[in-house]
C-alpha cells in the first residue's frame, strides 16, 4: 500500500481499538454493547493487516494465538453464568447476584458489563481468527 | 402497510438471486440479502409511534419507548447471518480450488 | 431441585470450548473428553427418567411471570423432551466412541470433537427449550455445526454436498425465522405457552393458517421431507461416517420432527387441515422415498433415501393420531397411533445408525462404497456381517427385532381409524424395504468374494475395537428395543410422551400455572 494509507492507518488505529473499548464498557447505558464493540475492535487489528502487508507476522502463531483467546472468553462467560448457581439462597443459571448500582452510573446493573467484556474479547477474537484463516489458505495456495 | 410489502419484496428479490443465478457468489449475496431484510422486517414490527430509543437515562421525562424485543432479537440473528455467510465463502473458495469454475453447472459430481 | 436442566446445554457448550483449548496441545484429550462428556449426559437423562417427577418448568434468571405474562427465557422439561434427549445423548454417545479409530486419519481432529460437542449442545438446546426464539438460535447452532461437520474431510464431492446443503438450510431457515416474525407481530409474544393462549383465544384464522404453512416449509425441509428433500442424499452420503450417523439418527429428528410435532400440538389449536396436509407429506415421503432407493448402488445414498421413507412412517403415525383428534374419534386409537409414531422415531434413530456406522466400517477397510464392486465380506469381517444382518432384518420389520413392532403398531392404528390405504401402503413400502436390505447384504457381504481381497495387497481385516463395540451395543439395543411393547417399560419411556402430544391443552396450563 501507499506511504499515505500506511501513515494513517499508523495514527488511526489506536483511536479505532480505544472507540471499541469505550462502546463495549458502556454497553449497559449507550447502544451498542458487546457484539458491536467487539466488532470495531476486530476491525483496528484487520485494518493494520491490510495497510501493511502480511509479511510481518508469522501468520500460524497469531491464528493459534486468536483461537486460544476466543475459546478463553467463552468460557469465562459460561463460568460467570454458572457461578449463580452456587450462590447461597438463589441456586439459579445466569441470576444477576452482583450488587445493582444506581441508573446512570458506570459501575452498576450487576454483571452486565462484565458480560459485555466478555463478548466483546469474544467476537473480536473470532473476526480476527475468520480473516486469518482465509489469509493462511490464500498463501497455502499461491505456494 | 407499504412498508411491509417492500420487506417482503426484498425477501422475494434475494430469493429470485438463490434460485437463477449461476455463479456460486451470487447465490451467497442472494442468500444475505433474503436475510437482511428479514432483520429489517423485525425491527419494523416492534415500531411504535413518536417513540425514542429503548434507554433507560437519568434525565427521563415521561417518553414512549419503542419495543426494545426485536432489536435484541435481531441482534442475534446478525450475528447468526455473519457465522453462515463466512461458513459459505469458506467453501466457495475451496470449491473454486477444486473445479477452478464458479459455475454451478460445471460442479456436478454427484448424480442421482 | 431442578438445578440440573440448563446442565444438558451448559456441559456439551463448555467442552466443546475446553477441547479447542486443549486439544491443539495434546491430541489425543478430545476424543476421550467428547465420549466421557456424552456419558456423563446419559447418566444425567437416566436420573431424570427414573427418579424425578416431570414436567419441569425453569426460569432462566429467575425472572418469573410479572402479572402473569411470562417475559423470561423458560426450559421445559416433559414426556416428549426427556424422550428425545435419551435418544440425542444414546446415538451421540456410540458415534463418538465410534470416531475414536475412525477420525485417526484426519489432520485437525480437535476441531472435530469441538464441532461434534457444539452440535449435542444445540440439539439438546432445541429440545428444551420453552420459546420460539430461543428454539430459533439452538436450531441455527446445532445446523451451523452440521453444516461444517459434512464437509470436513475436504474432497471435492464433500464440498459439493456441503455447499447444496448449507444454501438449502439457510433459506429454510430464513422462512422460520419469517414465520417467527409474523407470530410475533400478531401475538407480541415469544413463550409457546403464551402464544398458544392469545391464537386459542383471538382466532384471526387467516392469519395463523398462513403462518403455520410458512413454518411447516421451514421446518419440512429440516425434517427431509418430500418436497424438500433434495439435500439429504448428498449430504447424507458424503459426510464422514459417524457424522452421517449423528445426522440421520438424531439431527433430523430433533431440528425437524420434533419442532413439527411441538408447534402443531402444542402451539396451534389442532385443526383437519393441518393434519390433513401432515399426513400427505408423510405419505408422499413414505413411498417416493423407498421407490428413489431402490435403483441406489452407493451404500450410503441407498440408506439415505430409505432415511427419508422411514421418516413417512414417524409422520404419519402421529399424522393419523392427529386426524383422529381432530375429528373427535376415539382417543384410543389417536393414543396407540401417536405411540406408534414414537416408537418408530427410536427404533429408526438406533437401526439408522447402526447400518451407517457399519458402512462406514466396510469403507474404512477398502475403500469402496459402490456395491458392485464389493463382495464376500462375510469371513473376513464377522462382526460387522452380523450386525449389519440385525440392523436390515430390524428396519425391514421382521419379529423378533424391534422395526416389526412399532410398524405393526402403526399399521394397526391406521386400520382401527379408518385409513385402509394408508395401511396397504405402508405394507408395500416394508416389502419394497424387505427387497432393497436383502440387495444390500447379498452384494456387500454374501456374494462371491472379489479375487483382490485374496491376493494380499489390500489387506481387508475387521476393524478396531472402538468401532466393534459401538456396532455391538447398538445391535443388542435393536433386540433390546423390542422390550417397549411389555406394559411395564412402556410405562416409563413411552406414555409420558404420548401424553404431551394427546393432551395438547394441558401444556400451556402446567407452563403458566392458570
Amino acid at each position: 500500500m501507499t506511504i499515505i494509507v500506511k501513515k494513517v492507518t499508523q495514527i488511526m488505529c489506536g483511536i479505532i481499538f480505544l472507540y471499541g473499548i469505550y462502546i463495549v464498557v458502556h454497553g449497559h447505558l449507550t447502544p451498542g454493547g458487546g457484539f458491536a464493540g467487539g466488532t470495531i475492535i476486530a476491525g483496528a487489528f484487520i485494518l493494520l493487516i491490510i495497510a501493511f502487508g502480511s509479511g510481518f507476522l508469522s501468520l500460524k502463531k497469531e491464528e493459534t494465538g486468536s483461537s486460544i483467546l476466543e475459546s478463553s472468553a467463552i468460557l469465562v462467560f459460561l463460568l460467570i453464568a454458572s457461578a449463580g448457581l452456587l450462590v447461597a439462597g438463589m441456586g439459579i443459571f445466569f441470576v444477576n447476584y452482583l450488587p445493582k448500582g444506581t441508573i446512570g452510573h458506570l459501575i452498576s446493573a450487576g454483571f452486565i458489563p462484565l458480560f459485555n467484556i466478555a463478548v466483546g474479547i469474544e467476537v473480536a477474537a473470532a473476526l480476527l481468527t475468520i480473516f486469518l484463516a482465509l489469509l493462511i489458505y490464500k498463501d497455502e495456495v499461491i505456494k | 402497510m407499504t412498508v411491509y410489502l417492500l420487506c417482503i419484496l426484498l425477501f422475494l428479490i434475494g430469493l429470485y438471486g438463490v434460485v437463477a443465478k449461476r455463479n456460486l457468489i451470487k447465490i451467497v449475496i442472494g442468500l444475505a440479502i433474503m436475510e437482511y431484510s428479514v432483520n429489517l422486517f423485525l425491527i419494523l414490527v416492534g415500531y411504535v409511534k413518536g417513540g425514542t430509543a429503548p434507554i433507560l437515562s437519568r434525565n427521563l421525562a415521561n417518553k414512549v419507548f419503542v419495543d426494545p424485543l426485536p432489536q435484541a432479537m435481531v441482534l442475534t440473528a446478525i450475528v447468526i447471518g455473519l457465522a453462515t455467510t463466512s461458513l459459505l465463502l469458506a467453501i466457495a473458495i475451496r470449491l473454486y480450488r477444486k473445479y477452478k469454475t464458479f459455475d454451478i453447472r460445471e460442479i456436478k459430481n454427484l448424480k442421482g | 431441585m431442578d438445578w440440573f436442566v440448563p446442565l444438558f446445554v451448559i456441559v456439551p457448550l463448555g467442552g466443546a470450548f475446553l477441547i479447542a483449548i486443549i486439544g491443539s496441545f495434546a491430541r489425543p484429550f478430545g476424543r476421550f473428553f467428547t465420549s466421557l462428556v456424552l456419558a456423563s449426559l446419559i447418566g444425567l437423562t437416566l436420573y431424570v427418567i427414573f427418579s424425578v417427577t416431570i414436567p419441569i418448568v425453569y426460569m432462566v434468571g429467575g425472572h418469573g411471570p410479572i402479572e402473569k405474562v411470562p417475559i423470561g427465557i423458560t426450559m421445559i422439561l416433559d414426556g416428549l423432551s426427556v424422550y428425545l434427549l435419551l435418544i440425542i445423548n444414546l446415538i451421540g454417545f456410540f458415534s463418538a466412541f465410534y470416531s475414536i479409530s475412525y477420525m485417526k486419519k484426519f489432520t485437525s481432529e480437535n476441531y472435530y470433537y469441538t464441532l461434534f460437542c457444539l452440535m449435542v449442545a444445540g440439539m439438546n438446546g432445541v429440545v428444551l427449550s420453552g420459546d420460539v426464539f430461543n428454539l430459533y438460535v439452538f436450531l441455527e447452532m446445532a445446523a451451523i455445526s452440521s453444516y461444517a461437520l459434512v464437509a470436513f474431510g475436504i474432497e471435492k464431492e464433500e464440498l459439493e454436498a456441503s455447499f447444496k446443503y448449507q444454501v438449502l438450510g439457510g433459506a429454510s431457515s430464513l422462512f422460520i425465522l419469517l414465520g417467527i416474525a409474523f407470530l410475533y407481530w400478531n401475538t407480541s409474544t415469544l413463550n409457546i405457552a403464551d402464544i398458544s393462549r392469545v391464537i386459542g383465544t383471538t382466532a384471526n384464522s387467516e392469519f395463523v393458517k398462513f403462518v403455520g404453512v410458512i413454518l411447516l416449509a421451514g421446518f419440512g425441509l429440516k425434517a427431509a421431507m418430500i418436497p424438500f428433500h433434495a439435500w439429504l442424499p448428498d449430504a447424507h452420503s458424503s459426510a464422514p461416517s459417524p457424522i452421517s450417523s449423528m445426522l440421520s439418527g438424531v439431527l433430523i429428528k430433533a431440528i425437524g420432527v420434533y419442532v413439527i410435532f411441538r408447534l402443531f400440538f402444542n402451539m396451534f389449536t389442532i385443526s383437519y387441515d393441518t393434519a390433513l396436509v401432515i399426513t400427505t407429506i408423510g405419505t408422499l415421503s413414505m413411498v417416493i422415498g423407498v421407490l428413489l432407493a431402490i435403483g441406489q448402488w452407493d451404500i450410503k445414498r441407498l440408506l439415505a433415501y430409505h432415511s427419508i421413507s422411514q421418516m413417512g412412517y414417524v409422520v404419519i403415525g402421529v399424522g393419523i393420531g392427529m386426524l383422529v383428534i381432530a375429528h373427535n374419534g376415539p382417543r384410543s386409537v389417536a393414543a396407540l397411533s401417536i405411540a406408534g409414531g414414537l416408537y418408530h422415531l427410536f427404533n429408526h434413530a438406533v437401526f439408522k445408525g447402526l447400518l451407517f456406522l457399519n458402512a462406514g466400517a466396510v469403507e474404512y477397510e477398502t475403500g469402496i462404497r459402490d456395491m458392485k464392486k464389493l463382495g464376500g465380506l462375510s469371513s473376513l469381517m464377522p462382526v460387522t456381517t452380523s450386525t449389519s444382518l440385525g440392523a436390515s432384518m430390524s428396519i425391514s420389520g421382521i419379529p423378533p427385532f424391534n422395526g416389526f413392532f412399532s410398524k405393526l403398531i402403526i399399521i394397526i392404528a391406521a386400520i382401527q381409524a379408518g385409513y385402509y390405504v394408508l395401511s396397504i401402503l405402508a405394507v408395500f413400502v416394508s416389502i419394497i424395504t424387505l427387497a432393497s436390505f436383502l440387495k444390500v447384504q447379498r452384494f456387500t457381504f454374501f456374494n462371491k468374494p472379489n479375487e483382490k481381497w485374496n491376493r494380499g495387497d489390500f489387506n481387508v481385516r475387521e476393524v478396531p475395537f472402538a468401532m466393534c463395540f459401538s456396532m455391538v451395543f447398538l445391535a443388542v439395543l435393536c433386540l433390546g428395543l423390542s422390550l417397549f411393547i411389555v406394559p411395564a417399560v412402556r410405562d416409563i419411556f413411552i406414555t409420558p410422551a404420548v401424553n404431551v402430544l394427546l393432551n395438547s391443552a394441558v401444556y400451556s396450563t402446567g407452563v403458566l400455572g392458570y
